[in-house]
């Protein structure tokens, strides 16, 4: 059994949800064009991971395991729906924005993944941690890539002014390609690089070695 | 009928799932090394959203929204909180219907989509296309050709990346960035050229 700060730690960096297990980049991406709407999806995130890690681990040992997925999305999508009242109740222009990922946290391959992959065998404490721990390594990424988006694009950040954009006066011309969506790929992409360049063991393996150029001629 | 093609082409180009709502991510990239499975995937994608987006639309027609219970009785109920759980459920038990179908009526379809078609249920497209009808308030006929034409354009991109994927494994990529970051990279460019599509005015 591994310690809870392990449980709770290790999914920020070295086991990341997007990074690394390669799940839940669907909202991802599309959210992160500013920061408040970041922020709120990466809170949501949390909750909806920690509770559903928590109910479905308290739930482990009376479920079925022919209809586990189906008692599993229950529980998520219930808890979805809590969120998307609170969100539409306390900020609603913000659940206007985000249209329908919200939602679509019940699809988001971390919640079900880490419901599957771990709640399943650990206890519910245990699991509550690993919840908040994904969901925190979700926010990570998330919040790096609107830090970029933002400020770039628009020349705000939280909806106040770092640079002041031409149109209003100032010097700074926003980015429009950091306001598209093609641009979040790209900053997914780079910020993998950089996971990786510093922690070398998430390398994947070559699917093919490039052989040594023996014949400097032909090189030549 | 030039409306509902318009609606048609716009999500297949102009609004692809993959590329422009980024949904259906995971299995997107997980699923997009070879150009075979990537196909197979796609075809089911197809088949699940044109069944599933007009079904969602008559749930939501007739027992959701608000007033739609009026044939039943309760014109003041209004139950579009519960949409997300109603929707997830229908497509958690078409797909399973469609599966028990499938390998009764056509086995050769079966053994082809076998492996993928559970993986659907937990496709952010599915559920995406759902809650954009939904949002956008589309009726039955167009409902159809919106669920038709979000499958045709996600399998399109997934089958563009497999495409790309295959040549990249030959190339020689920068150690950090091998495997999934040059893939985002790579969708980022098809990303940016659908983009160019959306000049079109349809």
């Amino acid at each position: 059994m591994s310690s809870s700060k392990e449980v709770l730690f290790s999914p920020i960096f070295d086991n990341n949800p997007i990074a690394l297990q390669v799940l839940g980049i669907c909202s991802a991406l599309a959210v992160t064009v500013s920061m408040v709407n970041t922020l709120v999806m990466c809170a949501a995130v949390i909750f909806v991971c920690a509770f559903s890690n928590l109910f479905v681990s308290m739930l482990r040992s009376v479920m079925p395991s022919s209809i586990r997925i189906i008692i599993q999305m229950t529980i998520i999508a219930s808890l979805v729906i809590l969120v998307d009242q609170v969100i539409q109740a306390y900020a609603y222009e913000v659940s206007q924005r985000l249209s329908v990922f919200v939602g679509l946290i019940i699809t988001n391959c971390i919640v079900l993944g880490r419901a599957e992959g771990f709640a399943l065998q650990n206890g519910p404490y245990m699991s509550f941690l690993d919840g908040v721990g994904n969901g925190l390594g979700y926010s990570v990424l998330l919040i790096l890539v609107a830090l970029v988006r933002e400020p770039l694009g628009a020349g705000t950040l939280m909806g106040y002014t770092l640079f002041l954009s031409v149109n209003d006066g100032g010097w700074y011309i926003g980015n429009g390609l950091m306001l598209l969506a093609p641009s979040a790929f790209f900053i997914i992409g780079l910020a993998i690089w950089g996971l990786r360049a510093w922690k070398p063991a998430q390398v994947e393996p070559a699917d093919y070695e490039i052989a040594e150029n023996v014949q400097y001629r032909e090189a030549i | 009928m030039e409306h509902y093609l318009g609606i048609f082409f716009s999500v297949i180009f102009i609004e692809n799932m993959a590329l422009t709502y980024f949904l259906g991510m995971c299995t997107f990239i997980a699923i997009s090394k070879k150009i075979s499975t990537a196909f197979g995937l796609g075809v089911a994608v197809i088949v699940v959203l044109a069944i599933t987006v007009p079904v969602n639309n008559l749930i939501y027609q007739y027992f959701l929204r608000e007033g739609a219970l009026a044939w039943a009785g309760f014109p003041d109920v209004d139950l579009s909180f519960l949409g997300f759980l109603a929707y997830i459920g229908v497509i958690a038990a078409l797909v399973q219907i469609l599966e028990m179908f499938l390998d009764k009526h056509v086995p050769a379809l079966y053994t082809a989509l076998g492996v993928f078609l559970p993986l659907i249920t937990v496709n952010c497209a599915i559920l995406g296309a759902s809650l954009f009808m939904v949002e956008r308030d589309y009726t039955f006929t167009e409902s159809v050709a919106f669920g038709l034409g979000a499958g045709v354009g996600w399998a399109l991109a997934i089958t563009a990346l497999a495409g790309v994927r295959e040549k990249l494994k030959y190339s020689d990529v920068p150690e950090g960035l091998r495997g999934l970051g040059i893939t985002f990279i790579c969708v980022g460019l098809i990303s940016l050229g659908f983009m160019s599509f959306g000049g079109i005015d349809l």
